[in-house]
């Protein structure tokens, strides 16, 4: 393909990325330089990172802050009266409150530290069990992560509760004509994804969170995939609860974020308990911190939260909206192309506006794992199983999916390696 | 190829999985078992006929990748004409010899094409595909032993 012709198919209504290299058509990525992984080599090849889905790559500015903090400040946080401990301190409430700039939100009590978007969902939803009843309901989508279906599966067993799922429709958005007859005044959650992990479908939450609220239901959004790669105002998403993970954009592992209304948080009951999270403890008794702390049980995982801000200060000065355009060009690129491939399934809307950064694939002519494997031979790195989405796969109607997922250093040049890659797999397949 | 990869996909392995032999679901099996492997969703069914403690017939069907396909395929060839402590002897040596990088199965076994998916390996994430037929036929045998139904069998136990 001519960089003539890659212009001429560019997705209707994308503007050019922002980062280009040669024209308008094609990008190098962006701040490539900036992540010393992707200066390493995988079996003797250039690394292609196709997995930030499944965790982005860290700047060097995020592991430097990493390490700096057990460098130079290293102390227990809250309790300490030396000098380390009102640093660290004074780092992991400056993540909080760098969060909560970062998403909208005015209090930074509003932001419980957690150790990832699962820690996050299973607070919200083990958090919620004294408020609910034998037969009430909690309504979830047909397109939920396992860390958003998992916790609510294991509540209602818990507690009685009758759980409902909002259709996933073929074209792999959600089956909104469902949602009246889903939602009742019965419904006292409704849990679901802003970005699907597997499909890429963006969800309309604003929308359903009105009609949840219309029923008095409590919203809990899952941003695992979205945040750091669109923009994400936690007020406009109109959520009670969202959660997400540090790493997912371009943070440290192990760090995590419940971001709440002060309404919803106080209906929350602590799901861990011991240091950090109490007020007054007699021999048989305990009263609870404030928002958040009483949700903070335990030594945080500090060194992060003194790192994460510096993935945040990168999004910023890239923006977070030339990072999606990016993504979006990616996408649009990579769905044209493994098009074009011929006999590949690809999942969800195939306007890449309309999704997140990502591509699943399914080849009928060679296995999602042998072709990441294959992939992998080439340096090229993919997921391929059921993307901890398995009820999805069902729908889907295949065991496994291949998935190539982006990140702001992703090229165009990336997209090519890939279907180079699976012309690879399926020349050894003998296809 | 690059980097093993035709260590692992050697052409007798591709052939398995392209043509798998046993595939063909027996009318009335003595012996049936299930086996999954829940990190990847790989599943197979199993199912033996036997005459006796010999095995006559045996079907292997995966839905899963080529090495899972392929290993399910070679098992359902190699069982046929064993007696089932022969065939759990079998599976046994050829676990050991997947975590053994230098053990090789022994010629007395008359392990055919199991020899080729040997190569496995040298790529630990995929040692699970090549096991999970063979984990569920240990399970089939002693189901079968011990006269009870088959559990299912999964890579994560």
């Amino acid at each position: 393909m001519t960089a003539r012709e890659r212009s001429l198919s560019a997705p209707a209504g994308v503007e050019p990325c922002a980062g280009q290299r040669d024209g308008c058509e094609r990008c190098g990525g962006l701040a490539r330089e900036r992540f010393p992984i992707l200066r390493r080599a995988v079996h003797g090849l250039p690394l292609v990172y196709l997995d930030s889905a499944a965790t982005s790559q860290k700047p060097e500015q995020v592991i430097g802050a990493e390490a700096r903090y057990y460098r130079e400040h290293n102390a227990n946080v809250h309790r300490g009266m030396h000098a380390l401990a009102a640093e660290a301190t004074d780092l992991y409430e400056q993540c909080r409150r760098r969060v909560g700039r970062f998403l909208g939100v005015t209090r930074p009590e509003q932001v419980v530290t957690l150790r990832g978007a699962t820690a996050a969902l299973n607070l919200a939803a083990g958090g919620l069990a004294h408020r609910l009843r034998p037969g009430d309901e909690i309504l979830v989508t047909g397109m939920e992560h396992h860390a958003n279906l998992v916790p609510w599966i294991a509540l209602a067993r818990r507690e009685g509760l009758v759980l409902r799922h909002i259709p996933v429709a073929d074209g792999g958005e959600l089956d909104l004509a469902r949602l009246p007859d889903l939602l009742s005044d019965r419904t006292r959650v409704v849990a679901l994804t802003h970005v699907s992990n597997v499909l890429g479908t963006i969800n309309p939450v604003a929308e359903i969170a009105a009609a949840a609220h219309r029923r008095g239901a409590l919203v809990v959004v899952d941003a695992a995939q979205s945040v750091g790669h669109l923009p994400v105002s936690f007020a406009e998403l109109g959520a009670d609860l969202l959660a997400f993970s540090a790493h997912k954009c371009y943070g440290p592992m192990g760090l995590g974020f419940l971001v709440g209304t002060p309404e919803a948080l106080a209906q929350l009951e602590p799901v861990e308990f011991g240091g950090e999270m109490i007020e007054t403890v007699t021999m048989d008794a305990a009263t609870w911190a404030p928002v958040p702390l009483r949700f903070e049980a335990g030594t945080p995982h500090v060194a992060a939260t003194a790192a994460f801000p510096a993935a945040l200060d990168l999004i910023e000065e890239f923006t977070v909206e030339r990072l999606r355009t990016h993504e979006i060009s990616l996408t649009g690129y990579a769905w044209e192309r493994l098009s074009a491939l011929g006999g590949l399934n690809l999942y969800g809307p195939a306007d890449p506006a309309a999704r997140g950064g990502l591509v699943s694939f399914h080849d009928p002519l060679v296995h999602a794992h042998d072709l990441a494997q294959l992939l992998d031979a080439r340096g090229v790195a993919v997921r391929a199983g059921h993307h901890c989405a398995q009820p999805l796969h069902r729908r889907l109607g295949v065991a496994a999916t291949a998935r190539a997922s982006f990140g702001l250093y992703n090229s165009h040049d990336d997209v090519d390696a890939l279907v180079d890659g699976i012309r690879y797999a399926r020349s050894v397949f003998g296809t | 190829m690059s980097t093993g990869m035709d260590d692992l996909y050697r052409e007798v392995i591709l052939d398995h999985h392209r043509r798998p032999r046993g595939a063909q679901a027996l009318a009335h099996p003595d012996a049936e078992a299930a086996g999954k492997n829940p990190s990847c969703g790989d599943e197979l069914t199993l199912q033996l006929a036997c005459d006796g403690d010999r095995i006559r017939e045996a079907c292997v069907v995966t839905r899963g990748c080529a090495i899972a396909t392929a290993s399910g395929s070679i098992l359902a060839e190699l069982v046929v004409g064993r007696t089932l402590d022969e065939a759990r002897r079998l599976a046994d040596a050829f676990r050991a010899v997947l975590h053994d990088p230098a053990g090789e199965l022994p010629d007395e076994l008359a392990p055919g094409d199991l020899d080729a998916l040997t190569g496995v390996r040298q790529f630990p994430m995929r040692v699970k595909c090549a096991v999970l037929p063979w984990i569920t036929l240990t399970e089939a045998v002693a189901a079968r032993t011990e006269g009870r139904v088959a559990a299912e069998t999964t890579t994560e136990a």
